[in-house]
């Protein structure tokens, strides 16, 4: 239960995670960009849409009205105030609904015929167009809507006006407007989703390429970029990385074999050397300094090829091919064996070593290296603290990483030289009297960054804590 | 005891054919791969030690062929390639044991030693007796002139590896491997003070000390 409780919380942190990652990306920016730039144009083009579809109407209503007065002034000009009237009350009883607004008033503006009851209070500009309210003329309602007229100034101070009610045209107006902002808001929303979609999947490819050079990084050259399969460009940038990697593959296992070379080829004569060395002791009279000597001979032989052989050793596990062999390892029962292998050495030194691990903590891992990984740090807490001293073992798990604790109360090292004592052949000056090669310590550094652990160096006050932690 | 060495070093091979010699072996030599399987396959031996790195037919090709044909003779890599995996994959393709160069002679006499005792079938022990040691191994009892020893789970394993080749020399590496099931690099010399408790408990009380140090190989279980 725990587990599957684990995996979604891991999951929902995981697409947060890729959701930062988006939006942090250059793609996305991009995207933005994009988007806005569409939007401006989209405003633009539906903007000149408005302009001639509700700008069309108004015209033609412009127009209409201007034709209308043309005519009734002719009317006028040929048959009189009688021909006027009779043609506007023609004109507004085919009008019942009162959309085309008339009004003849005489110099006093008195209503001599039309459609509507009074002249409109508000001023016409220079051509004569006026915009005013008009109330409807019902009996239940009384709405105001928005009406154009142009005023015309006939002969004998009369004057004319001709008008539409524009209810109609607003409205059209309005409908128009909604649908160019609701087409406007689509168009942007899908414009949003599109670049989140294109963002995301470019992220997403952009990604596999970052965790293949990862994995690639951390030691495991084997690894290549996957292909969509489609041959886009981001294909073509995989293929040209992939056979790169090829190359640098090839290379390095150019180097490896070298050093497997030299570790046969070289390896060799030195067996061949420490061999005679040892024919030569076995013809020696047995108590002799030449003896002695041949027996010291063989023994700076063996040093050599311990040296040797722990730097190929060193090379090899930084080359990071033993993640192949991977298996489960139950970190407790290991450190249990690392402590029962110790503690008679430890005791030998009149040191208590004290052992910490009771429930099974399991990792993925190597159980040969990590052994060898604690055996370094044991045997150097153990040969760096004073006899009388006292070392701690322990393991422990929390948060879905396990640590494993070497502490003693030796000497220490000092806070300056921390980091350099994982560097090949380093010595801190007080132990080059003491045996060693100085690969004890980047041997457990390679070990730990082939488990993608961490290794931390503290003071124990005194003495020297090592806190190696993986993830579980 | 006639053993077949297929070693393309020619210097590796003179000192090994002298080595054995001395030590009473009648060593026959091939230093190519595929004359190396022919004559394993033709000749009668007690043991075969096969260079993994070989002209001609690699060790690994010779004794998984020389094991398909149901030859069963005892065979001992060697190799400049130390690491686990080449070890696993040498006893995988039909290995019994695997020693990585450079090695000291002593450590190889040892391990052919070992090597012709397990190819002699015996029927498997239920007492392992050295002079007044006895060793029950399903009772998980050790005593001594009659008196009960206690010994520690790895302690008990460390004598049992001891006794089983009683009379042979066993060498420190031969007892990491069996006894401790890891292969590491010690230190420091930790086997010598497991030796030396175990010493503590089976010989110091009695006579004659039966668990030997032998100078510069290893250890050895006998009776003097």
């Amino acid at each position: 239960m725990n587990l599957s409780a684990e995996s979604v919380r891991g999951a929902g942190f995981d697409l947060r995670m890729r959701s930062v990652r988006i939006l942090r990306s250059s793609i996305f920016r991009l995207a933005l960009l994009y988007v806005f730039l569409l939007g401006v144009s989209v405003a633009i083009l539906l903007g000149f849409i408005y302009w001639s579809t509700a700008g069309y109407m108004d015209r033609q209503i412009t127009a209409t009205i201007e034709a209308e007065i043309r005519g009734l002034a002719e009317q006028y000009r040929r048959r009189g105030l009688t021909g006027l009237t009779s043609v506007i009350g023609e004109r507004v009883a085919r009008d019942p609904v009162g959309s085309s607004l008339y009004l003849l008033v005489n110099d006093r503006l008195e209503h001599i015929v039309g459609n509507l009851d009074r002249w409109p209070a508000e001023f016409a500009d220079d051509e004569g167009w006026i915009r005013f309210r008009l109330r409807e003329r019902g009996p239940d309602h009384t709405e105001e809507h928005e009406a154009r007229a142009q005023m015309f100034l006939l002969r004998g101070g009369l004057r004319l006006l001709v008008g539409r009610d524009v209810r109609d045209l607003e409205a059209t107006r309005a409908l128009i407007q909604d649908a160019l902002s609701w087409g406007f808001a689509i168009t942007a929303a899908l414009a949003m989703l599109g670049g989140w979609l294109m963002s995301a999947s470019l992220v997403r490819r952009l990604e596999s390429v970052n965790q293949t050079s990862r994995e690639i990084m951390e030691g495991d050259l084997s690894r290549r970029i996957p292909l969509s399969g489609s041959g886009d460009d981001f294909d073509q940038l995989a293929i040209s990385l992939n056979r790169m990697l090829e190359r640098i593959e090839i290379l390095m296992a150019g180097v490896r074999q070298v050093s497997d070379n030299i570790a046969h080829d070289l390896r060799t004569p030195l067996t061949r050397l420490r061999n005679k060395l040892e024919l030569l002791d076995a013809e020696l009279p047995e108590s002799g300094a030449a003896r002695a000597l041949a027996e010291e001979t063989i023994a700076d032989a063996d040093e050599l090829l311990l040296t040797f052989n722990a730097l190929l050793r060193i090379a090899r596990i930084e080359s990071g091919s033993r993640r192949a062999a991977f298996a489960s390892v139950d970190l407790a029962a290991l450190v249990a064996d690392v402590a029962e292998l110790y503690e008679p050495v430890a005791a030998e030194q009149g040191q208590s070593l004290m052992l910490v691990a009771d429930d099974p903590v399991w990792i993925v891992g190597d159980r040969d290296l990590l052994f060898q990984a604690l055996v370094n740090l044991v045997d150097n807490a153990i040969k760096y603290t004073q006899p009388g001293g006292e070392l701690t073992l322990s393991v422990d798990a929390a948060d879905g990483r396990a640590h494993i604790l070497v502490a003693d109360n030796g000497p220490g090292i000092p806070h300056a030289l921390r980091e350099q004592v994982f560097r090949r052949f380093f010595r801190i000056d007080d132990s080059r009297s003491l045996p060693g090669s100085g690969l004890g310590l980047s041997l457990v550094q390679a070990v730990v960054q082939l488990h993608r652990a961490t290794i931390e160096l503290t003071d124990n006050r005194p003495g020297l804590r090592v806190m190696l932690c993986f993830d579980q | 005891m006639r053993i077949l060495l297929i070693e393309d070093d020619r210097q590796m091979a003179d000192y090994l054919r002298k080595a054995l010699a001395e030590v009473g072996a009648l060593v026959d030599h091939a230093a190519e791969g595929r004359e190396g399987l022919l004559q394993a396959a033709s000749g009668d031996y007690d043991a075969l030690i096969v260079d993994r790195m070989l002209p001609g037919l690699d060790g690994l090709g010779i004794v998984r062929t020389l094991r398909a044909s149901g030859n069963r003779t005892p065979v001992l890599f060697l190799s400049a390639l130390g690491e686990v995996d080449d070890r696993v994959q040498g006893l995988r393709a039909g290995g019994d044991d695997y020693l990585t160069k450079p090695f000291a002679f002593s450590e190889l006499h040892a391990r052919v030693e070992a090597l012709l005792r397990r190819g002699v079938a015996e029927a498997p022990a239920t007492r392992l007796r050295v002079a007044d040691l006895e060793m029950d191994l399903l009772k998980r009892e050790v005593n001594r002139a009659g008196t009960s020893i206690a010994l520690q789970p790895r302690e008990f394993r460390l004598l049992e590896c001891l006794m089983r080749h009683a009379g042979q020399v066993v060498t420190r590496t031969m007892l990491l491997e069996q006894v401790w099931d890891y292969h590491f690099d010690p230190q420091t010399n930790v086997i010598d003070v497991h030796i030396s408790r175990l010493r503590s408990k089976i010989d110091r009380d009695f006579d004659p000390p039966l668990l030997q140090t032998v100078r510069g190989s290893g250890y050895m279980m006998a009776a003097e």
